[in-house]
């Protein structure tokens, strides 16, 4: 009877009826139950991310390592030159990225930094999203921050970033009409097919992905994820997903970042 | 039964004719009674086996990412969605088309996905637009299987 009842009320209105919300209801994780994405994968997977010697990425890592202490074929200075303990230290770096660039007036995530270091400091152009040298220097610079609690500042200037990162991770989109909120926060811990649903950290990107076979970033993973709903994903680089980028970091704060992490 | 008379009397709508602006616009137009689509989509009823197939395979519906079904073969059924084992006897064949056809109308908040939906829905897949994620044709034959299920 009050099925009926809720039935008729909801299909009463017709053609008027209130829009369907276009954005998922505003859950939130509690502080106290953030978890890592490690934490929901099989023994084996976690097993291939603690051993640097059996993790796919150091393949990635190492030659990152080698490429910031390369002075540059054309001349000038190598990363190494310039970031040493004492100035601009690397450790601890990528764990508060992304950053406001004052210079540039925008949002920068790590790959945008490196990029940055290399127009600005060596006179090298960009190197492309998702190219092996930017994967290798971002994960190699990220590896320096391993343990590191995560931390971004959403203050200032940031603040918009976070509140356009928010609101994206809140939207339904795609043919499937569905938000990364959904999943990450509303069914995280629940089997989608063979992956256990994580709460969506970035603390372990860029990863391996067993998936790929390959390193890749943590936008990489973003476009995999709005595939997965069939929406049109965004590019590479993109201002709205470094905003999803800094809003994930907020949510995950005090984490450790685990780059370079293993994952499915 | 007693269900069933209740809602006959629930306000009968025709949906889809409603327009995009109401963000809920399906392929096609749709009789919706109560939380029912009475009559199949295609007009013809569906092939339970090929149901079967659509509620497995990747390419199809793949509802056992969110569903599991006891007895079905399939390897890693997911649980994000309730267990489905004998739906067939707990709802009628409109209702399961209902449900399929448009989940969000009776669970606003749900993750199940509206498959035969084309309206009011953004940054959808260049190769997706203006298309139902199944087709009259699929969601029939998963009527069918789910249909037979505890029957
Ligand atoms: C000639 C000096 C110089 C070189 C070469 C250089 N950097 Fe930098 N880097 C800086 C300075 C100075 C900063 C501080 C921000 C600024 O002024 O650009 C910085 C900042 C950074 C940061 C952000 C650190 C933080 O705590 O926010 C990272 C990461 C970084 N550089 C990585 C690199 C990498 C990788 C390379 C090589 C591809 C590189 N840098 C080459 C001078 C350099
Ligand atoms: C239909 C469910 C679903 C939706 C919607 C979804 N994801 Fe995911 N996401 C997954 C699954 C499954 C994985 C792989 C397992 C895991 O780590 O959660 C994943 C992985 C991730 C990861 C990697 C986590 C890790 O530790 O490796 C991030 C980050 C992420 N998602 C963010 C997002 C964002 C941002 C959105 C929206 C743009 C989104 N997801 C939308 C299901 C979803
Ligand atoms: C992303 C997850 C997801 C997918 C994919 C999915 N469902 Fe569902 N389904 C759900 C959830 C969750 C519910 C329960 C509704 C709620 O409370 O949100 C549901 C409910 C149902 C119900 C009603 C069950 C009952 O007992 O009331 C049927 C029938 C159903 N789904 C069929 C399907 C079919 C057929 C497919 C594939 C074409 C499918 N579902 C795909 C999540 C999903």
């Amino acid at each position: 009877m009050i099925r009926s009842v809720l039935f008729t009320l909801i299909f009463l209105p017709g053609c008027s009826q209130p829009l369907p919300p276009a954005m998922a209801s505003d859950s939130a994780l509690a502080p106290s139950e953030i978890r890592s994405g490690l934490t929901f994968l099989q023994p084996e997977t976690q097993a291939l991310q603690a051993d640097d010697f059996s993790n796919p990425s150091y393949l990635w890592v190492d030659h990152g390592a080698e490429l910031f202490s390369r002075t540059p074929p054309s001349g000038g200075e190598a990363c190494a030159t310039c970031h040493t303990a004492t100035n601009h230290p690397q450790e601890g770096a990528a764990a508060h990225y992304p950053a406001y660039d004052e210079a540039s007036k925008s949002l920068v995530n790590l790959e945008g930094r490196i990029n940055l270091c290399r127009e600005r400091h060596q006179s090298l152009p960009p190197l492309a999203y998702e190219s092996e040298d930017l994967l290798a220097l971002t994960g190699y610079v990220a590896s320096l921050s391993r343990g590191v609690p995560v931390s971004v500042s959403i203050e200032g200037q940031a603040a918009p970033y976070y509140e356009m990162g928010r609101a994206y991770f809140f939207q339904r989109k795609g043919q499937l009409n569905l938000a990364c909120s959904q999943c990450h926060n509303e069914h995280w811990g629940r089997q989608l097919r063979g992956d256990t649903i994580s709460q969506g950290h970035g603390n372990a990107f860029p990863a391996y992905r067993l998936e790929w076979q390959a390193f890749g970033s943590l936008q990489r993973r973003l476009r995999d994820c709005d595939a997965g709903i069939r929406a049109e994903p965004l590019d590479y680089g993109s201002e709205l997903y470094t905003a999803v980028e800094l809003y994930l970091g907020s949510r995950a704060s005090g984490l450790p970042m685990e780059s370079p992490g293993v994952r499915r | 039964m007693r269900r069933q008379s209740a809602l006959a009397a629930a306000v009968t709508i025709f949906c889809s004719g409603c327009g995009q602006a109401d963000g809920a616009a399906l392929a096609a137009r749709v009789e919706i009674r109560g939380d029912a689509i009475p009559t199949s989509l295609t007009g013809e009823a569906g092939r339970v086996a090929d149901g079967q197939a659509e509620f497995v395979s990747r390419e199809g519906g793949h509802c056992v990412l969110c569903h599991r079904i006891e007895g079905l073969q399939a390897e890693f059924q997911g649980n994000v969605g309730p267990d489905l084992t004998g739906v067939g006897a707990r709802l009628t064949e409109g209702q399961i088309r209902l449900r399929i056809v448009d989940a969000q109308r009776i669970w606003p908040d749900t993750v199940m996905p509206s498959y035969y939906r084309t309206g009011g829905l953004r940054q959808v897949g260049r190769e997706y637009e203006g298309q139902p994620a199944l087709t009259a044709r699929q969601i029939e034959d998963l009527v069918a299987y789910l249909s037979s299920q505890g029957n």
